[in-house]
């Protein structure tokens, strides 16, 4: 009973938020924007159309109804299937949604990998710096740690390379592959792998150090519990405190937060890829915001909400069913 | 600021040696001023804090300096003598840009438009979520439902996809940019006031002032923002990091304003001059390093602040 009433409040809260951003998102790109997305269209891409097909197209584009409520209801059907019309200006006439499909796997897996290990790197470093405080490696770790949280994710990019493309030329300073040769099998696998190195490196470094100020500070916090105290007063070993008392528990609350940075680990993303020009989601982002391109705009950022949303999902069930007394409450 | 009644009753001696004599508004201001001195000497104990605070006056100092600098040899279209990407030297210590533009008077001209920013965006983000904040948890019910949903979507609104959007939409002057950082940011500051205010009025002498006659205006103004002062200030401190740093980046994509440039903007235009293939690493990198010294500053002071306003945070 208790799990199912969890498990409805929170998809009861993910619905409520994607009401209020969507609603957001309408008054941007419908109500504020300025320009009308058909005249853009046929400046960029040059064709000529009479009259009435140009109202063929405003029609088709469902730009001829009212704006509320015809548009409004359109536009939450549209952004929630991913039907978001085609390119106005860098690609005019594209679908957005096959743009976007065919640069996500370059992007995802950036993504993926670097934030797991930045995750995993984050939490270790900040169990066993948390546990020693003040000692030698916390020390060093927590110093490390608030230079890479007030570095931009851009300038540690461009550091990298100025060290590792310019000084020594260990790795390429950017693109997804070589041009100009082809390499196949093994050799286009170790050419592509080569190429994402200082990408991967740039975002796994700029979230390790946030990683690991949280999960110091959540075992702090629980070392300061009684149940800590508890489980020492009954001779429990130091190793066995900390594994089975102190790091459990402080877990909890780092998953909630890990989750929330995901948006600026998306943020992050999108500069990163610019410094690295690697052909991603995020450079084709920026690329459009550079050719005002809106329909682009409206994808990258109803695709970032989405990937937010289902992120906080995960991690609100995850919690739910490592701790019962937030089933419960 | 603490608990204690304003006039000790008068059985007991007056604990308090400053209460004699004096109006309450005279005790009130005696009070403050003791409490900022005891913060004060707290603060210098700490030394990640002081050394912040040292980083920061330099900085501040390097802005003030901007407004009297002569802004002639910022222009590009009045002939400079320097040369062109040139590596630092006696005469320009940071080197030259491509229109052979000292990097030293970019960045400190940088450091008005970048610090400007991050505090005023910092102050609007403060104002909206201690606003949001405390509406929500001294109404409680219904309305604390409302502002709170609301709250959550700004909290995993991806902020830099929401403000590459606003900013191409309305435009990308410096009060648009800062109004962009401001909107985007206060959904922690709120979250955080809601809770600390409902832990506060929950006490006592806030049910004795309301005992009284007190309006909710009052103890709102009166009793609970006091309160809550020192921890909406050191998290003001963390924003103005977070308001600098999201600047940058937005200013990197090519949002910043072009008649004031900030230090984001001086990398972007690096950056798009090919400044990495031309190994002309002064000009990315001296920008870059007062980004991150700034940011850094504001990090030390806030989490030293939080040290000492946090009194659970002290104990470890």
């Amino acid at each position: 009973m208790g799990t199912q009433r969890y498990l409805l409040s929170k998809l009861g809260q993910l619905f409520l938020t994607l009401l209020i951003v969507l609603t957001i998102a309408f008054l941007l790109f419908r109500v504020l924007l300025p320009g009308d997305p058909v005249t853009t269209y046929l400046r960029s891409s040059g064709a000529r159309y009479t009259p009435e097909q140009v109202e063929q197209l405003r029609h088709d584009w469902g730009l001829d109804v009212p704006i509320f409520p015809d548009q409004y209801i359109d536009f939450m059907t549209d952004s929630l299937t991913f039907n978001f019309g085609v390119s106005t200006t860098i690609v005019p006439g594209v679908s957005v949604s096959q743009l976007f499909w065919e640069r996500m796997g370059k992007s995802l897996i950036l993504i993926v990998t670097s934030t797991l290990a930045a995750i995993a790197i984050g939490i270790v470093l900040g169990i066993k710096g948390g546990w020693k405080r003040r000692g030698r490696l916390d020390n060093s770790s927590m110093g490390v740690s608030m230079v890479l949280y007030a570095m931009p994710e851009f300038v540690l990019g461009m550091i990298l390379i100025l060290l590792f493309a310019n000084v020594v030329h260990w790795f390429p300073s950017g693109q997804y592959e070589s041009h100009g040769v082809t390499y196949t099998g093994t050799a286009h696998l170790v050419d592509v792998g080569r190429h994402m190195v200082l990408p991967w490196l740039t975002l796994t470094l700029a979230y390790m150090g946030e990683f690991y100020l949280v999960m110091r500070s959540s075992l702090l916090d629980v070392l300061g519990e009684e149940y800590i105290a508890l489980a020492r007063a009954k001779g429990v070993r130091e190793k066995f405190v900390l594994r089975r008392h102190a790091v459990p528990n402080a877990l909890l609350p780092t998953i909630t937060l890990v989750a929330l940075s995901f948006g600026f680990i998306l943020g992050g993303v999108l500069t990163v890829e610019l410094v690295f020009s690697y052909p991603g989601v995020g450079l084709f982002s920026v690329d459009a915001l550079q050719a005002r391109d809106f329909a682009v705009l409206q994808a990258t950022f109803m695709i970032s909400v989405i990937a937010v949303l289902v992120a906080n999902l995960i991690a609100d069930l995850t919690y739910g069913y490592l701790d019962p007394r937030v089933r419960t409450a | 600021m603490k608990t204690e009644p304003i006039v000790a009753p008068p059985t007991t001696p007056p604990s308090d040696p400053v209460v004699k004599g004096l109006t309450p508004r005279q005790v009130k201001h005696a009070r403050q001023r003791r409490a900022l001195a005891r913060f004060w000497a707290q603060f210098r104990q700490n030394r990640m804090g002081m050394v912040g605070l040292v980083i920061l006056l330099i900085f501040i100092a390097m802005a003030i300096f901007s407004i009297f600098a002569d802004k002639g040899r910022l222009d590009p279209t009045i002939a400079t003598s320097g040369p062109r990407l040139a590596g630092p030297s006696m005469q320009y210590p940071l080197g030259t840009n491509r229109t052979g533009i000292s990097v030293l008077s970019l960045v400190v001209e940088g450091s008005r438009i970048s610090l400007f920013v991050g505090l005023t965006a910092a102050l609007i983000s403060m104002i909206l979520g201690t606003t949001i904040g405390m509406w929500a948890g001294y109404k409680g019910a219904v309305t604390d439902g409302v502002l709170m949903r609301v709250t959550d979507a700004f909290l995993v609104l991806p902020w830099l996809a929401f403000a590459i959007v606003m900013a191409a939409v309305l435009g990308q002057s410096l009060w648009m940019i800062i109004f962009i950082i401001g909107v985007t940011s206060w959904a922690g500051t709120a979250r955080l006031v809601r809770a600390q205010v409902l832990s506060v009025k929950e006490r006592t002498y806030i049910e004795r002032s309301r005992a009284l006659g007190a309006s909710d205006f009052h103890v709102v103004s009166k009793h609970v923002t006091p309160n809550l002062m020192p921890v909406i200030f050191a998290n003001t401190i963390l924003t103005i990091a977070i308001a600098i740093l999201s600047e940058s980046a937005l200013a990197f994509l090519g949002l910043g304003d072009p008649t004031s440039k900030s230090w984001g903007t001086v990398i972007d235009e690096a950056f798009s001059a090919g400044a990495l293939t031309l190994h002309a690493w002064w000009w990315l990198l001296a920008p870059s390093l007062c980004i991150v010294l700034v940011v850094l500053a504001f990090t030390m002071i806030g989490f030293a602040m939080d040290e000492i306003v946090n009194p659970r945070i002290r104990e470890r």
